[in-house]
């Protein structure tokens, strides 16, 4: 069972693109954990910590993510969750999607994206058991 | 982190990761799951298990939150188990009762796991006994389980828990007619929530006529308690109560009980693994294509094929 932790740091109050993607997710047949608004970077990485989450889907509508993602990455580097992969939904203008990647976030999806394409990159590198 | 042993002693010691991963291979349902809640269960026993339910709505998760930040501060450390439906045709789920919980999660004492109920009916997920075990062996105090709060049919909490918590709201009176059989016989504990709003004592009185009419042990008499979770008020009362209850468990023997009652269900969970186990080999040989043709044909009995299988496979151990 693929397991995920949809997650909204930072202090953007859109939650709407993030429930979209948690329905997608479970009608594909994953458990989605689903945390609601206003998260730290803590609390998200504590969260995927204690689920046990294959993947972590961050949605950051704020403009915050250079700030946010650099920090959750490396909460995750210290609690070896090295083997979460990481994704980023949201409002991440195109200049920016390369630092996030060397961040370590291994995709980017925009507005507008198919959700079967994030089911599809998922099932692909996520092996299910 | 792969191998058992590394993380036996990482529950033990309490690690966030070690449970956290523990919890998964419990949830997979995989021989090393099965083997790991076999051998931790001998450590548990200390903990006190408390069960929360009732209908959708009526806000266990903000209670389980309130009650958690009260029995922090009284010093327990807190496990928390939180199930949620799957969806019964993709396998899915939306696990949310984290949302209600954010304040008392990020504290160390405190480790909340959600579990999707898995296709298992009851209101608990079948992972549940072994999540317990796993929380109970890694030294919490408390383990509280908010079940899925479809009403009726969550009868199996009272296996799991020592301490059932019903939680009702006002406004539910006809409700609780409706519920009455199911859920007021396995209420230890009646929590009127969200008692702030019109009702509440109407809804405290229905429970009271309720509960004269059942009582399985006339020496505990349930407790009704008003609590608004959402501000905390109510939490010292519930604490009371459950101090209480553990107390009566203890001078009745009924904890030595309950312990005895789960580790007959454990050796019986160990045997029908064995027999999963039997089965599974078994089918491997080149004799199970000829027993399968001979039971299908009428002309051996699958009662003594069972028992030729089990000879022939003890031999070989």
């Amino acid at each position: 069972m693929i397991r995920v932790l949809v997650a909204k740091p930072g202090l953007d109050g859109h939650d709407r693109g993030a429930k979209v993607i948690a329905r997608a997710l479970r009608d594909a047949g994953m458990e989605v954990v689903y945390t609601g608004l206003h998260q730290s970077p803590e609390q998200v990485v504590d969260a995927a910590l204690s689920e046990d989450v294959d993947v972590l889907a961050l949605s950051i509508l704020s403009g915050a993510h250079p700030t946010l993602v650099p920090r959750i990455m490396e909460l995750v580097r210290q609690n070896h969750m090295d083997d979460v992969l990481i994704l980023l939904g949201g409002i991440i203008p195109e200049d920016d999607v390369e630092d996030m990647v060397q961040a370590g976030v291994a995709k980017v999806f925009g507005p507008g994206t198919d959700t079967n394409d994030i089911v599809r990159f998922i099932r692909e590198r996520v092996k299910d058991e | 982190m792969k191998d058992l042993d590394d993380l036996k002693q990482g529950v033990f010691q309490g690690q966030k990761r070690a449970i956290a991963r523990g919890l998964t291979w419990i949830e997979q349902g995989r021989q090393e799951g099965k083997l790991l809640a076999q051998q931790l269960f001998a450590h548990g026993g200390r903990a006190h298990v408390i069960g929360v339910t009732g209908s959708p709505g009526v806000g266990k998760s903000t209670l389980v939150n309130a009650l958690t930040l009260h029995l922090r501060h009284e010093g327990y450390k807190v496990g928390i188990l939180a199930v949620d439906p799957s969806s019964p045709f993709t396998g899915g789920a939306i696990l949310g009762d984290r949302i209600r919980m954010q304040d008392s999660v990020m504290d160390p004492g405190v480790f909340m796991r959600s579990l999707a109920s898995r296709g298992h009916l009851g209101g608990l997920s079948r992972a549940t006994f072994g999540a317990l075990t796993l929380l109970d062996a890694a030294g919490f105090d408390k383990i509280l389980i908010e079940t899925v709060g479809a009403g009726q049919s969550e009868v199996e909490i009272m296996q799991m828990a020592h301490t059932t918590m019903v939680v009702l709201a006002p406004g539910m009176g006809d409700d609780i007619q409706a519920i009455k059989a199911g859920i007021l016989e396995i209420g230890q504990i009646f929590v009127v929530n969200k008692a702030d709003r019109d009702g509440a004592d109407h809804t405290v009185r229905s429970i009271r006529s309720m509960l004269g009419l059942t009582s399985e042990h006339p020496e505990w008499m349930p407790p009704i308690i008003k609590t608004v979770a959402e501000d905390g008020r109510g939490m010292e009362e519930v604490n009371q109560a459950l101090f209480r209850h553990h107390q009566y468990l203890t001078e009745h023997g009924l904890l030595d009980r309950f312990r005895w009652t789960q580790t007959e269900h454990v050796i019986e969970q160990a045997v029908s693994d064995l027999g999963e186990r039997l089965v599974r080999k078994a089918r491997l040989e080149n004799s199970w294509a000829k027993r399968v043709v001979a039971v299908g044909e009428g002309s051996a009995d699958p009662d003594r094929v069972a028992e030729e299988i089990w000879r022939h496979t003890i031999q070989e151990d």
